[in-house]
Protein backbone atom coordinates (compact mmCIF):
# COMPACT_ATOMS: atom_id res chain seq x y z
CA UNK A 1 0.00 0.00 0.00
CA UNK A 2 2.69 2.22 0.90
CA UNK A 3 4.58 1.78 -2.72
CA UNK A 4 1.25 2.19 -4.64
CA UNK A 5 0.52 5.74 -2.52
CA UNK A 6 4.24 6.49 -3.61
CA UNK A 7 3.36 5.90 -7.38
CA UNK A 8 -0.11 7.19 -7.60
CA UNK A 9 0.49 10.37 -5.44
CA UNK A 10 3.79 10.43 -3.76
CA UNK A 11 7.09 12.82 -4.38
CA UNK A 12 9.22 9.73 -4.35
CA UNK A 13 11.31 10.75 -0.95
CA UNK A 14 15.34 11.04 -1.39
CA UNK A 15 14.36 10.26 -4.69
CA UNK A 16 13.41 13.52 -5.55
CA UNK A 17 12.87 16.40 -3.40
CA UNK A 18 10.01 14.73 -1.10
CA UNK A 19 11.57 14.73 1.84
CA UNK A 20 12.93 18.13 1.82
CA UNK A 21 9.05 19.32 1.45
CA UNK A 22 7.89 17.34 3.97
CA UNK A 23 10.06 18.96 6.28
CA UNK A 24 8.46 22.27 5.27
CA UNK A 25 5.77 21.06 6.46
CA UNK A 26 6.28 19.45 9.69
CA UNK A 27 8.90 21.46 10.96
CA UNK A 28 8.32 24.77 9.17
CA UNK A 29 4.32 24.78 9.23
CA UNK A 30 3.83 25.51 5.33
CA UNK A 31 1.09 24.11 3.61
CA UNK A 32 1.93 22.19 0.39
CA UNK A 33 2.22 25.31 -2.41
CA UNK A 34 4.03 27.31 0.44
CA UNK A 35 6.58 24.47 0.92
CA UNK A 36 7.50 23.58 -2.30
CA UNK A 37 8.05 26.89 -3.19
CA UNK A 38 10.18 27.44 -0.60
CA UNK A 39 12.29 24.31 -1.15
CA UNK A 40 12.31 25.34 -5.08
CA UNK A 41 13.95 28.79 -4.66
CA UNK A 42 16.45 27.39 -2.03
CA UNK A 43 17.90 24.22 -4.75
CA UNK A 44 17.27 27.29 -7.53
CA UNK A 45 14.61 24.73 -9.70
CA UNK A 46 11.41 25.44 -10.80
CA UNK A 47 8.71 23.79 -8.74
CA UNK A 48 7.59 21.05 -11.19
CA UNK A 49 11.10 19.83 -11.06
CA UNK A 50 11.21 19.02 -7.54
CA UNK A 51 9.30 15.58 -8.13
CA UNK A 52 11.62 14.90 -10.90
CA UNK A 53 13.95 12.40 -10.15
CA UNK A 54 16.27 12.76 -13.20
CA UNK A 55 16.94 16.04 -12.70
CA UNK A 56 16.76 15.74 -8.81
CA UNK A 57 19.43 13.08 -8.25
CA UNK A 58 21.65 15.26 -9.87
CA UNK A 59 21.16 18.67 -8.47
CA UNK A 60 20.98 16.29 -4.56
CA UNK A 61 24.32 14.90 -5.27
CA UNK A 62 25.51 18.08 -6.61
CA UNK A 63 24.43 19.97 -3.46
CA UNK A 64 25.51 16.82 -1.43
CA UNK A 65 22.02 16.34 0.01
CA UNK A 66 21.89 12.99 0.07
CA UNK A 67 20.36 10.36 -2.50
CA UNK A 68 18.71 7.08 -2.81
CA UNK A 69 21.44 5.82 -4.81
CA UNK A 70 24.15 5.68 -2.16
CA UNK A 71 27.85 6.22 -3.46
CA UNK A 72 30.97 6.92 -2.09
CA UNK A 73 31.95 10.52 -0.47
CA UNK A 74 28.59 10.82 -1.08
CA UNK A 75 26.41 12.85 2.28
CA UNK A 76 24.53 9.87 3.82
CA UNK A 77 22.28 10.26 6.81
CA UNK A 78 23.47 12.93 9.56
CA UNK A 79 25.54 14.50 7.01
CA UNK A 80 23.19 14.87 4.20
CA UNK A 81 21.04 16.56 7.25
CA UNK A 82 23.57 19.20 8.26
CA UNK A 83 23.23 20.01 5.07
CA UNK A 84 19.60 20.55 4.36
CA UNK A 85 19.45 22.09 7.52
CA UNK A 86 21.52 24.89 6.48
CA UNK A 87 20.10 24.78 2.83
CA UNK A 88 16.23 24.75 3.73
CA UNK A 89 17.40 27.20 6.79
CA UNK A 90 15.27 25.24 9.46
CA UNK A 91 16.22 23.71 12.54
CA UNK A 92 16.72 19.76 12.64
CA UNK A 93 16.54 18.77 16.03
CA UNK A 94 19.29 15.20 15.84
CA UNK A 95 21.46 17.96 14.12
CA UNK A 96 21.30 20.23 16.53
CA UNK A 97 21.91 17.68 19.48
CA UNK A 98 24.25 16.17 17.30
CA UNK A 99 25.88 19.63 16.88
CA UNK A 100 25.59 20.23 20.71
CA UNK A 101 27.48 16.97 21.65
CA UNK A 102 30.74 17.78 19.44
CA UNK A 103 31.08 21.56 20.21
CA UNK A 104 30.60 20.12 24.37
CA UNK A 105 34.40 18.79 23.71
CA UNK A 106 36.17 16.16 24.34
CA UNK B 1 -24.98 2.16 -21.23
CA UNK B 2 -21.55 1.15 -20.54
CA UNK B 3 -20.79 -1.26 -17.31
CA UNK B 4 -18.13 0.19 -15.23
CA UNK B 5 -16.00 -2.27 -12.77
CA UNK B 6 -15.22 -0.87 -9.29
CA UNK B 7 -15.82 -2.35 -5.91
CA UNK B 8 -17.27 -2.58 -2.56
CA UNK B 9 -16.14 -1.37 0.60
CA UNK B 10 -15.32 -4.58 1.39
CA UNK B 11 -13.03 -4.78 -1.58
CA UNK B 12 -15.30 -7.26 -3.63
CA UNK B 13 -15.52 -6.30 -7.48
CA UNK B 14 -19.13 -5.12 -8.75
CA UNK B 15 -19.81 -4.00 -12.03
CA UNK B 16 -22.41 -1.12 -12.39
CA UNK B 17 -23.59 1.09 -14.76
CA UNK B 18 -22.66 4.77 -15.60
CA UNK B 19 -25.89 6.08 -14.31
CA UNK B 20 -25.44 4.00 -10.65
CA UNK B 21 -21.91 5.10 -10.33
CA UNK B 22 -23.32 9.15 -10.89
CA UNK B 23 -26.01 8.11 -8.61
CA UNK B 24 -23.91 6.91 -5.94
CA UNK B 25 -21.17 9.99 -6.09
CA UNK B 26 -24.47 12.12 -5.29
CA UNK B 27 -25.70 9.63 -2.45
CA UNK B 28 -22.46 10.13 -1.11
CA UNK B 29 -21.64 13.40 -1.07
CA UNK B 30 -25.35 14.71 -0.15
CA UNK B 31 -24.72 11.79 2.82
CA UNK B 32 -21.43 14.10 3.78
CA UNK B 33 -22.87 16.87 3.23
CA UNK B 34 -25.99 16.21 5.80
CA UNK B 35 -24.54 14.78 8.36
CA UNK B 36 -21.85 17.54 9.07
CA UNK B 37 -23.59 20.62 7.61
CA UNK B 38 -20.80 21.18 5.14
CA UNK B 39 -21.29 21.47 1.17
CA UNK B 40 -21.60 18.50 -0.84
CA UNK B 41 -19.06 18.76 -3.95
CA UNK B 42 -19.89 20.83 -7.08
CA UNK B 43 -21.08 19.62 -10.52
CA UNK B 44 -17.38 20.00 -11.43
CA UNK B 45 -15.95 18.09 -8.79
CA UNK B 46 -18.29 15.00 -9.21
CA UNK B 47 -17.43 14.66 -12.72
CA UNK B 48 -13.86 14.64 -11.99
CA UNK B 49 -14.66 11.90 -9.87
CA UNK B 50 -16.85 9.89 -12.25
CA UNK B 51 -13.86 10.26 -14.64
CA UNK B 52 -11.48 8.88 -11.82
CA UNK B 53 -13.97 5.65 -11.78
CA UNK B 54 -14.49 5.63 -15.16
CA UNK B 55 -11.01 5.17 -16.59
CA UNK B 56 -10.47 2.13 -17.83
CA UNK B 57 -7.02 1.34 -16.36
CA UNK B 58 -6.18 -0.25 -13.48
CA UNK B 59 -3.85 2.65 -11.90
CA UNK B 60 -4.73 6.34 -12.34
CA UNK B 61 -2.50 8.76 -10.77
CA UNK B 62 -2.30 13.02 -9.83
CA UNK B 63 -0.96 14.99 -12.45
CA UNK B 64 2.51 15.75 -12.64
CA UNK B 65 3.05 19.35 -10.54
CA UNK B 66 0.39 17.73 -7.88
CA UNK B 67 2.46 15.40 -5.49
CA UNK B 68 2.03 15.73 -2.07
CA UNK B 69 4.50 14.49 0.98
CA UNK B 70 3.58 10.88 2.16
CA UNK B 71 3.58 10.15 5.96
CA UNK B 72 2.77 6.70 7.81
CA UNK B 73 1.40 5.54 10.64
CA UNK B 74 3.35 2.62 12.43
CA UNK B 75 5.83 2.67 9.35
CA UNK B 76 8.59 0.56 10.18
CA UNK B 77 6.12 -2.20 12.11
CA UNK B 78 4.25 -3.05 8.72
CA UNK B 79 7.49 -5.10 7.17
CA UNK B 80 7.19 -6.48 11.00
CA UNK B 81 3.56 -7.62 10.77
CA UNK B 82 4.79 -9.08 6.77
CA UNK B 83 6.78 -11.30 9.29
CA UNK B 84 9.95 -9.82 7.03
CA UNK B 85 13.02 -10.48 8.87
CA UNK B 86 14.27 -7.28 9.04
CA UNK B 87 15.04 -4.83 12.09
CA UNK B 88 13.83 -1.41 12.85
CA UNK B 89 16.25 0.71 11.28
CA UNK B 90 16.41 -1.86 8.06
CA UNK B 91 12.56 -1.15 8.22
CA UNK B 92 13.34 2.49 7.50
CA UNK B 93 15.89 2.28 5.02
CA UNK B 94 13.72 -0.20 3.13
CA UNK B 95 11.05 2.83 3.14
CA UNK B 96 13.31 5.57 2.61
CA UNK B 97 15.37 4.14 -0.28
CA UNK B 98 12.99 1.64 -1.94
CA UNK B 99 9.47 3.05 -1.43
CA UNK B 100 10.20 6.40 -1.67
CA UNK B 101 8.74 7.65 1.76
CA UNK B 102 8.89 11.24 2.23
CA UNK B 103 9.11 11.23 5.76
CA UNK B 104 9.39 8.45 8.20
CA UNK B 105 7.91 6.76 11.50
CA UNK B 106 9.70 4.93 14.01
CA UNK B 107 7.10 2.64 15.77
CA UNK B 108 6.39 -0.47 18.63
CA UNK B 109 4.80 -3.42 17.09
CA UNK B 110 2.41 -2.88 20.31
CA UNK B 111 1.22 0.47 18.76
CA UNK B 112 0.15 2.14 21.72
CA UNK B 113 1.69 4.57 24.30
CA UNK B 114 0.75 2.68 27.09
CA UNK B 115 2.79 -0.40 26.26
CA UNK B 116 5.37 1.89 24.83
CA UNK B 117 5.76 3.84 27.93
CA UNK B 118 8.06 0.58 30.01
CA UNK B 119 9.49 0.31 26.68
CA UNK B 120 11.06 3.59 26.08
CA UNK B 121 14.66 3.01 27.10
CA UNK B 122 15.13 0.02 24.38
CA UNK B 123 13.13 2.23 21.48
CA UNK B 124 15.13 5.64 22.54
CA UNK B 125 18.96 4.28 21.28
CA UNK B 126 16.89 2.91 17.98
CA UNK B 127 15.70 6.42 17.40
CA UNK B 128 19.18 7.94 18.15
CA UNK B 129 21.00 5.33 15.65
CA UNK B 130 17.77 6.00 12.92
CA UNK B 131 18.17 9.94 12.53
CA UNK B 132 22.51 8.89 12.24
CA UNK B 133 21.67 6.74 9.29
CA UNK B 134 18.35 8.34 7.49
CA UNK B 135 17.36 11.58 5.57
CA UNK B 136 13.80 12.05 5.68
CA UNK B 137 12.35 13.42 8.63
CA UNK B 138 11.41 11.45 11.66
CA UNK B 139 8.88 10.75 13.89
CA UNK B 140 7.94 8.94 16.79
CA UNK B 141 4.34 7.23 16.55
CA UNK B 142 1.71 5.58 18.63
CA UNK B 143 -2.02 5.74 19.34
CA UNK B 144 -3.56 7.36 22.32
CA UNK B 145 -5.58 4.21 22.52
CA UNK B 146 -7.47 5.45 26.34
CA UNK B 147 -8.90 2.11 25.97
CA UNK B 148 -6.32 0.30 27.40
CA UNK B 149 -6.22 2.52 30.62
CA UNK B 150 -9.50 0.65 31.66
CA UNK B 151 -9.99 -2.66 33.42
CA UNK B 152 -8.89 -5.31 33.07
CA UNK B 153 -6.21 -4.15 30.99
CA UNK B 154 -5.51 -0.93 33.00
CA UNK B 155 -6.68 0.68 36.45
CA UNK B 156 -9.68 2.32 35.98
CA UNK B 157 -13.12 1.26 36.10
CA UNK B 158 -14.27 0.06 32.75
CA UNK B 159 -16.94 3.03 31.75
CA UNK B 160 -18.26 0.00 28.76
CA UNK B 161 -19.43 -2.12 31.88
CA UNK B 162 -20.37 1.33 34.09
CA UNK B 163 -22.50 2.76 31.05
CA UNK B 164 -25.04 0.12 30.21
CA UNK B 165 -25.67 -0.15 34.46
CA UNK B 166 -26.70 3.41 34.15
CA UNK B 167 -23.55 4.81 36.35
CA UNK B 168 -22.92 7.43 34.01
CA UNK B 169 -21.60 9.56 36.56
CA UNK B 170 -19.12 7.10 37.68
CA UNK B 171 -18.20 6.11 33.77
CA UNK B 172 -17.26 9.58 33.16
CA UNK B 173 -15.12 9.96 36.69
CA UNK B 174 -13.50 6.90 35.01
CA UNK B 175 -12.73 8.16 31.57
CA UNK B 176 -11.82 11.62 33.33
CA UNK B 177 -8.72 9.32 35.55
CA UNK B 178 -7.56 7.45 32.86
CA UNK B 179 -7.34 11.04 31.00
CA UNK B 180 -4.80 12.13 33.10
CA UNK B 181 -2.96 8.52 33.18
CA UNK B 182 -2.68 9.22 28.84
CA UNK B 183 -1.51 12.64 28.70
CA UNK B 184 1.33 11.43 31.29
CA UNK B 185 2.01 8.59 28.90
CA UNK B 186 1.89 10.31 25.27
CA UNK B 187 4.20 13.64 27.06
CA UNK B 188 6.62 11.27 28.30
CA UNK B 189 7.00 8.94 25.42
CA UNK B 190 6.78 12.04 23.13
CA UNK B 191 9.52 14.06 25.21
CA UNK B 192 11.55 10.94 25.59
CA UNK B 193 12.36 10.31 21.65
CA UNK B 194 12.57 14.15 21.08
CA UNK B 195 15.42 13.93 23.20
CA UNK B 196 16.82 10.95 21.40
CA UNK B 197 16.55 12.93 18.22
CA UNK B 198 13.05 12.61 16.63
CA UNK B 199 12.16 15.30 14.20
CA UNK B 200 8.72 15.04 16.18
CA UNK B 201 5.54 12.97 17.71
CA UNK B 202 2.67 11.41 15.79
CA UNK B 203 -0.52 10.58 17.50
CA UNK B 204 -2.15 8.15 15.16
CA UNK B 205 -6.20 6.77 15.28
CA UNK B 206 -6.69 9.75 18.29
CA UNK B 207 -10.36 9.81 20.24
CA UNK B 208 -10.50 5.78 19.11
CA UNK B 209 -12.50 6.05 22.58
CA UNK B 210 -14.00 9.27 22.30
CA UNK B 211 -13.92 12.32 23.38
CA UNK B 212 -11.99 12.12 26.50
CA UNK B 213 -9.38 10.91 24.37
CA UNK B 214 -9.58 13.62 22.26
CA UNK B 215 -9.10 16.18 24.70
CA UNK B 216 -6.27 13.83 27.03
CA UNK B 217 -4.29 14.03 23.42
CA UNK B 218 -4.77 17.62 22.65
CA UNK B 219 -3.81 18.49 26.36
CA UNK B 220 -1.22 16.39 25.76
CA UNK B 221 0.34 18.25 22.49
CA UNK B 222 -0.55 21.71 24.76
CA UNK B 223 2.27 20.37 27.17
CA UNK B 224 4.90 18.80 24.50
CA UNK B 225 4.65 22.45 22.22
CA UNK B 226 5.39 24.71 25.45
CA UNK B 227 7.89 22.48 26.37
CA UNK B 228 9.14 22.22 22.72
CA UNK B 229 7.70 25.00 20.50
CA UNK B 230 10.22 23.21 17.78
CA UNK B 231 8.90 19.52 17.81
CA UNK B 232 6.52 18.56 14.83
CA UNK B 233 3.28 17.02 16.18
CA UNK B 234 1.00 15.18 13.72
CA UNK B 235 -2.54 14.09 14.78
CA UNK B 236 -4.25 11.53 12.84
CA UNK B 237 -8.11 11.04 13.61
CA UNK B 238 -9.68 7.55 13.99
CA UNK B 239 -13.24 8.70 12.77
CA UNK B 240 -14.59 11.03 11.27
CA UNK B 241 -17.40 11.73 14.03
CA UNK B 242 -15.87 12.32 17.81
CA UNK B 243 -17.84 10.02 19.79
CA UNK B 244 -19.62 11.24 22.75
CA UNK B 245 -18.90 8.62 25.13
CA UNK B 246 -18.48 11.04 28.06
CA UNK B 247 -20.67 14.14 26.28
CA UNK B 248 -19.55 17.13 28.41
CA UNK B 249 -15.91 17.34 27.61
CA UNK B 250 -15.12 20.89 26.73
CA UNK B 251 -11.45 22.44 24.39
CA UNK B 252 -11.47 26.01 24.75
CA UNK B 253 -15.37 25.86 24.81
CA UNK B 254 -15.87 24.01 21.83
CA UNK B 255 -17.95 20.38 22.85
CA UNK B 256 -15.73 17.83 21.62
CA UNK B 257 -18.59 15.53 21.17
CA UNK B 258 -19.99 14.96 18.10
CA UNK B 259 -17.30 17.26 16.05
CA UNK B 260 -16.72 16.48 12.43
CA UNK B 261 -13.23 16.92 10.55
CA UNK B 262 -13.42 20.58 9.59
CA UNK B 263 -13.98 21.49 13.07
CA UNK B 264 -11.80 18.46 14.52
CA UNK B 265 -8.84 20.26 12.76
CA UNK B 266 -9.67 23.38 14.31
CA UNK B 267 -9.47 22.60 18.11
CA UNK B 268 -6.10 20.65 17.12
CA UNK B 269 -4.50 23.82 15.53
CA UNK B 270 -5.55 25.73 18.88
CA UNK B 271 -3.91 22.87 20.91
CA UNK B 272 -0.31 23.09 18.74
CA UNK B 273 -1.03 20.71 16.65
CA UNK B 274 1.56 21.30 12.84
CA UNK B 275 -0.10 18.24 10.93
CA UNK B 276 -3.62 16.80 10.80
CA UNK B 277 -5.27 13.59 9.12
CA UNK B 278 -8.95 13.71 9.02
CA UNK B 279 -9.98 10.20 9.33
CA UNK B 280 -13.69 8.51 7.26
CA UNK B 281 -14.15 5.16 7.69
CA UNK B 282 -15.75 2.69 4.63
CA UNK B 283 -19.02 1.79 5.11
CA UNK B 284 -18.12 -2.03 3.75
CA UNK B 285 -21.69 -2.51 1.76
CA UNK B 286 -21.62 0.54 0.02
CA UNK B 287 -19.91 1.50 -3.54
CA UNK B 288 -16.20 2.94 -3.60
CA UNK B 289 -17.70 5.83 -5.91
CA UNK B 290 -20.23 6.01 -2.95
CA UNK B 291 -17.54 6.12 0.09
CA UNK B 292 -15.21 8.40 -2.04
CA UNK B 293 -17.15 10.81 -2.58
CA UNK B 294 -18.66 10.61 0.96
CA UNK B 295 -14.70 10.94 2.19
CA UNK B 296 -13.88 13.94 0.06
CA UNK B 297 -16.38 15.92 0.98
CA UNK B 298 -15.61 15.85 4.56
CA UNK B 299 -11.82 15.83 3.55
CA UNK B 300 -12.34 18.97 1.47
CA UNK B 301 -13.89 21.05 3.87
CA UNK B 302 -11.24 20.19 6.60
CA UNK B 303 -8.89 21.52 4.22
CA UNK B 304 -10.74 24.88 3.55
CA UNK B 305 -11.08 24.59 7.42
CA UNK B 306 -6.94 24.60 8.16
CA UNK B 307 -4.13 26.86 8.20
CA UNK B 308 -2.05 23.81 8.65
CA UNK B 309 -1.03 20.78 6.36
CA UNK B 310 -3.72 18.13 5.97
CA UNK B 311 -2.27 14.49 5.16
CA UNK B 312 -5.70 12.32 4.88
CA UNK B 313 -5.74 8.97 6.29
CA UNK B 314 -5.86 6.47 3.38
CA UNK B 315 -5.29 3.11 4.70
CA UNK B 316 -7.00 0.01 4.96
CA UNK B 317 -10.68 0.70 5.17
CA UNK B 318 -10.62 4.45 5.84
CA UNK B 319 -10.35 7.19 2.94
CA UNK B 320 -12.21 5.20 0.28
CA UNK B 321 -9.58 2.16 0.34
CA UNK B 322 -11.61 -1.11 0.80
CA UNK B 323 -11.33 -2.35 4.56
CA UNK B 324 -9.06 -5.70 3.31
CA UNK B 325 -5.50 -6.88 3.89
CA UNK B 326 -4.79 -6.23 0.42
CA UNK B 327 -6.24 -3.31 -0.85
CA UNK B 328 -6.16 -3.50 -4.69
CA UNK B 329 -4.36 -1.06 -6.61
CA UNK B 330 -7.32 0.31 -8.56
CA UNK B 331 -9.34 0.65 -5.95
CA UNK B 332 -6.08 2.44 -3.71
CA UNK B 333 -5.16 4.22 -6.43
CA UNK B 334 -8.30 5.98 -7.59
CA UNK B 335 -9.07 6.64 -3.74
CA UNK B 336 -5.53 8.28 -3.99
CA UNK B 337 -6.10 10.60 -6.81
CA UNK B 338 -9.18 11.63 -6.24
CA UNK B 339 -8.32 12.59 -2.39
CA UNK B 340 -4.87 15.00 -3.43
CA UNK B 341 -7.28 16.43 -6.52
CA UNK B 342 -10.73 17.32 -4.78
CA UNK B 343 -9.61 18.14 -0.97
CA UNK B 344 -6.24 19.79 -2.08
CA UNK B 345 -4.31 18.05 0.29
CA UNK B 346 -0.67 19.14 1.51
CA UNK B 347 -0.24 14.84 1.62
CA UNK B 348 -1.62 11.43 2.99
Amino acid sequence: MHAAHAIVSGFGGIRTAGDLVARMQFNGGMRIDAAKKHVADKLGCSVAELADPVTMNELREDMDLGRANEAPEIAKGIDAKFRISKLLDLEINCVEIFREKIERGF
Amino acid sequence: MGKIQTRLGDGFMVEMTEAEVRQDLEDGTNDAADRASVPPLTQDELDHLYDIFASPYKVVGVEPGKEVCLSYDSANTKIKRAQISASKIQSLQVLERALGADSLELAHIDYSFKPVKPIVTFEKPIMEQAVLLTIPPLLYGAMPNMALYSQPDGPSPNPADLLPKGKIKEARESQEQSMEYLIDDIVHVGEEMYKSGSDGLNLDTTASAGDAEFLASLKAVEILKKKYPKMAIQMGMAAEFVLGMHGELYYDDVRLAGLYPHDQVKVAMKAGVDVFGPAVNIVTQESLPWNVARSTTWTKACSEASDIPIHACLGMGVGGVPLNLTPPIDALSRASKAHVEICRLDGL
